[in-house]
Formats: C-alpha cells, sequence, structure tokens
C-alpha cells in the first residue's frame, strides 16, 4: 500500500505542476456547475410565464407529474448538463493517464523505477488513483456547486427534487467513477504502448466518444435516461472495469516496454 | 581476489530479440567485494546484460544467481537487493533532489527513509541543494543523486552502466573517489563502461565482451598475455650490438633499439633487470634510466576486439 501512495504523491507532485492540467481538472467541472446554474436562474421568468403551456412528448416523458411546464422545460435543459457530470470523470483523467507511462520513457525514468521492487499491479494501481481520484472529486465538487445552486435558485421545489434525483445521483456517484476507471485504464494501456506523449493522448480520446453517443442520443431523443439505464449502465461499467484493469496488467509487458523504447 | 561466495553467477545466460542473438551463452562469476568492469562496444550486450542480472528483462536460456537469488524465479528479492545505475540518470526533473530520493527510498521499503535520503544528499555533497528542482542540476549533479538513488537502499550489489558517460574530469574524479570508498565497505560492482582507464583504475578484473565473453582477467594478467612486459632502457649512445647481446640472453623474449631506446620484451623484469644492466655496463653502455613500457588497457581492448 506504501508503494502505491508512493505513486500516488509523485504522480501528484509532478503533474499539478503543469498548469494546464490544473485547469483542466478544476476549469471543466466548475463550468459545468455554474452554466446550468445560470440557465437556472435566466429561465426562472420564462418558466413560470409558460406554467401551461402544451411540451413535446419528449419533455413529459422525462419530468415528474407535478412539474409546471416551464419546470419540466428547465429541468429538460439542466438535465442534459447533468450528463455532463457523467462526462467529466471520463475525460479530466485522460489527460492525466494518457501521459503516465509513456512520459516515464520519455523522461527515461521507466527503467529505475522498473527497477525497484515495485508489482506491476502496485503501479498500475498508483497511476490509476493518481488520475481516478483528482476526476472524481473535481466531478463531486462540481456537482456539489450545482446542487446547492440550484436548490438556491429553485427554492426546493418540485424542480430541485427532480434534479437531485436518485438516478442523478447514481449516475454521478456510481456511474461517473467506474467511467473514470475505464477511462483511466484504456489510457494506461494506449500509453504503454506507444512512444509519443501526444499519440496517447489522441487515441486515448477516443474513450470519450461512447458516452457523447449518449448525450447526443438523449439531446436527440433517441432514448431517456431513466434509473433502469443508469443502472445497466454501472452494471456493464463494473464487468468493463474489471476486464480492462485486468487487460492493462496483462499488457504492460515490462520487457516489451523497455527492450522496444528507444 | 580472495575466495568469496560468488554475488553473481551466470551459466550460459543468453538472450535472444527476434532473430538478433544479444547476449551468447555468458558463463560468469563475481565475487563478493570485487569491482568487475564490463567492456564492450556499442551495442555488445551489456546494457542487456545488466538488465537480465537486475530481473528488469528476463533470459532466452540459461540461468543465474544473484545475491543468492535466481533470476526468472526469484526477481522482486532480486530488485529488492541490487542498485542499479542506468545509462541515463532518468530523474524526475520537475521534482526536488530530495523527494527524487524520497519517493525511490519508498519504493525500496527502506525504513529510516528521510534519514537515507539525508545522508547520501549529504555524503554526494548535494543537501545544501536538496529543495531545488532536479532538472536545474548539471549533468554531474543529476548522476550524482542517481547514485545516490542506487544506494538508498544499502544493496550488496550495485550495477553502473557508464557511470561517468559525459561528465568533466572532476566529476568523474568524484564518482571514481565514491566508488572506491563503497568499495571499502564490501559491496560488489558490476561496472559496465567504455572508460578504459576508469576501468583500469577501478577493476579487480574486467570481462571484454562483444554478444559473448571474450575473456575474463585482472587488468595486468590481460597485458602481460597479450603484450608481454616491456622495459625501456635509456642510453646515452646505443649500437645494434648492445640490443644482440640482450637478445642473446635466454630469458629475453626480444630486444630491439628505438631512438637510442634500447626496448626489452621478457618475462619477469624484477628479476632480469638486474642482469640485462650489468651486460648493458660490460658493452659500456651510460644508462640513463630504466622504466616498464605499460600498454594501456585500450591497447588491449582495441586487440581483443579487433581479433573478435
Amino acid at each position: 500500500m506504501n508503494k502505491i501512495k508512493t505513486i500516488i504523491r509523485k504522480e501528484w507532485a509532478e503533474v499539478f505542476k503543469k498548469r494546464m492540467v490544473l485547469f483542466t481538472v478544476i476549469f471543466m467541472p466548475l463550468f459545468l456547475s455554474v452554466l446550468p446554474l445560470i440557465i437556472l436562474y435566466s429561465m426562472g421568468g420564462s418558466a413560470a410565464g409558460s406554467a401551461n403551456a402544451e411540451l413535446p412528448a419528449q419533455f413529459k416523458q422525462i419530468c415528474k407529474e407535478s412539474m409546471t411546464a416551464g419546470q419540466c422545460m428547465q429541468y429538460y435543459i439542466v438535465s442534459e448538463f447533468l450528463i455532463m457530470f457523467m462526462l467529466i470523470p471520463l475525460f479530466i483523467p485522460v489527460n492525466i493517464a494518457a501521459y503516465s507511462i509513456v512520459g516515464e520513457k520519455t523522461t527515461r525514468s521507466l527503467e529505475p523505477l522498473l527497477a525497484t521492487p515495485i508489482t506491476t499491479g502496485e503501479l498500475l494501481a498508483g497511476k490509476n488513483l493518481a488520475s481516478v481520484i483528482p476526476a472524481i472529486l473535481a466531478t463531486w465538487a462540481g456537482f456539489g456547486i450545482f446542487a446547492v445552486g440550484s436548490l438556491i435558485i429553485t427554492g426546493g421545489g418540485a424542480l430541485a427534487s427532480a434534479l437531485l434525483d436518485p438516478m442523478w445521483l447514481i449516475a454521478i456517484f456510481i456511474a461517473g467513477p467506474l467511467m473514470a476507471v475505464l477511462s483511466v485504464n484504456f489510457s494506461i494501456m494506449v500509453s504503454s504502448r506507444v512512444n509519443d506523449p501526444r499519440v496517447a493522448e489522441q487515441l486515448s480520446a477516443v474513450v470519450i466518444l461512447p458516452l457523447l453517443a449518449v448525450f447526443f442520443g438523449q439531446i436527440a431523443g433517441l432514448f431517456i435516461l431513466n434509473s433502469t439505464l443508469v443502472l445497466f449502465i454501472c452494471l456493464a461499467l463494473v464487468f468493463i472495469d474489471i476486464l480492462m484493469v485486468y487487460l492493462a496488467v496483462r499488457l504492460f509487458q515490462r520487457e516489451t516496454i523497455l527492450t522496444r523504447w528507444k | 581476489m580472495p575466495e568469496a561466495y560468488p554475488m553473481i553467477k551466470t551459466d550460459n545466460l543468453s538472450k535472444k530479440f527476434n532473430t538478433t542473438l544479444a547476449v551468447d551463452n555468458l558463463n560468469l562469476e563475481v565475487s563478493e567485494g570485487e569491482v568487475f568492469g564490463f567492456l564492450g562496444p556499442n551495442g555488445a550486450g551489456k546494457t542487456t546484460t545488466v538488465r537480465m542480472l537486475t530481473s528488469l528483462i528476463g533470459p532466452t536460456s540459461g540461468s543465474a544467481i544473484v545475491n543468492g537469488y535466481r533470476i526468472g524465479q526469484q526477481d522482486t528479492e532480486i530488485r529488492r537487493s541490487v542498485g542499479i545505475l542506468t545509462e541515463t540518470p532518468g530523474m524526475y526533473d520537475n521534482l526536488s533532489a530530495e523527494f527524487n530520493l524520497e519517493i525511490y527510498a519508498n519504493l525500496y521499503e527502506v525504513k529510516d527513509a528521510r534519514g537515507q535520503v539525508e545522508k547520501y544528499l549529504r555524503m554526494l555533497g548535494l543537501w545544501d541543494r536538496r529543495q531545488d528542482e532536479a532538472g536545474t542540476f548539471s549533468k554531474g549533479m543529476k548522476q550524482k543523486l542517481a547514485i545516490a538513488r542506487a544506494l538508498l537502499h544499502e544493496p550488496r550489489i550495485l550495477f553502473l552502466d557508464e557511470p561517468t558517460a559525459g561528465l568533466d574530469p572532476e566529476a568523474s574524479h568524484l564518482v571514481h573517489d565514491f566508488i572506491s570508498e563503497l568499495r571499502k565497505e564490501g559491496r560488489t560492482f558490476f561496472l559496465c563502461t567504455h572508460n578504459l582507464d576508469e576501468a583500469d583504475r577501478l577493476c579487480d578484473r574486467i570481462g571484454v565482451f562483444k554478444t559473448h565473453l571474450l575473456v575474463v582477467d585482472t587488468p595486468a594478467n590481460l597485458r602481460n598475455q597479450l603484450f608481454g612486459r616491456k622495459v625501456v632502457f635509456h642510453l646515452v649512445d646505443s649500437n645494434e650490438t648492445m640490443a644482440a647481446s640482450v637478445r642473446a640472453l635466454p630469458f629475453v623474449r626480444e630486444a630491439k633499439i628505438v631512438d637510442n631506446k634500447l626496448l626489452v620484451n621478457l618475462d619477469e623484469p624484477e628479476t632480469h633487470n638486474p642482469e640485462i644492466i650489468r651486460t648493458l655496463v660490460g658493452l659500456g653502455a651510460n644508462i640513463q634510466f630504466v622504466g616498464e613500457l605499460r600498454h594501456s588497457l585500450e591497447d588491449v581492448y582495441l586487440q581483443l576486439v579487433k581479433n573478435a
């Protein structure tokens, strides 16, 4: 456990010295928590005015019966942002994880590191957690700001309770971290196979595509996120994560990494 | 070298990368407390050998025991008990020198990590710069930091891959002195180097390697085997009669005059020099001084590699 902690400390000390990485970790969740609050606040008046307006079917599908049409519209728009809170843990750690192994290759620090008695599992666990933890904490902090803000703006009515629905809580507090693990392991796999940090970052970004499909699918009305679907996503992610961790460890071939790197 | 427990023992150790044979049936023993020089041209397989012996990569065939542990079976124990200075220091440039060492002290499970870090930073004269980022260090300082890193867990065997490559003479001298100090503590060194003067100064034995081991012996024995021992007699005036008379002595292999100097090739100059001097004086020679002509290790190395 001490070795894992050491790797985490080392990774954080290195990574957070880079201002752009720090900016990515802090700015995106902050932006995505403030923007829906601004929308909620600015729609406050018009929502009340359109209380009895007719809504498209897809809006009604996702809203609670107790909501007015205006609240339903607010909820629909803001819920699209809430999907982004599932996306954040996917793309924040990509930046950190993609560099984690290939960065050690380029600075030639990988060989002395692998010469220590650290096991591949410990090394990858350290690299994993160093990328996953900041992403999750930043996401949760962003969501916390959003939750408090939305309660203040809406006065804690039906809209607020819908926004803080268990479905969203599961999505953000369970699916989010699972997505972070998926993203990090994929990035580490890429990072251990390539020789250029830029290639690692570009290839790792591919992992965001499936969630973007979810995001745009909901906007296009192809499907509606509900508790069942979110739970199914969580379950699928658990299996995918186990597979990804297994593959990341299996594909981390010390000898190949050392001897093919020039 | 006195009889001692072999710290490194290889038995037909080989490594093949696809179709390229990097190390071919290496058989070697390095005793405890010995400084063993591993010489060879670029691409000879020296780094591959070091990587196998430090359990960084596995052999294709053969076996090796390092500090009593078998490679491929007790890799973690080997990594725990050896120190390695890699070809490039590979420090974390944007972290402080102290933090760099703390990381490794923890990874090597050093009990008093902070104490060990301080000990080696002080010993290598880096204590005052401990808070500075490693990236701000000169090449020599980085190398010293990398040596400190290799020593934090007090390994009994140290693998040094080109420890003075690219260092200025002062920094190289410091590294040499440091190795000499550590040697007094009974540590075993496996030193890969291109610096033949360094190998000559530091190593008890050297192995010349080019995919396979060409020869292993002490630097002095290698010189003698390849070139014999030569003594040079500086004369005021010389002539061919003197050379012929000396050549006629039974223990002399060869004698020739070059620029008023008589070069004599023989096995035991300590025993036979007095007789040569008597012969020359008997012929009326005025001897200014006598000295041994030493072939450099470079001559030995070049001869061996050329023959290979």
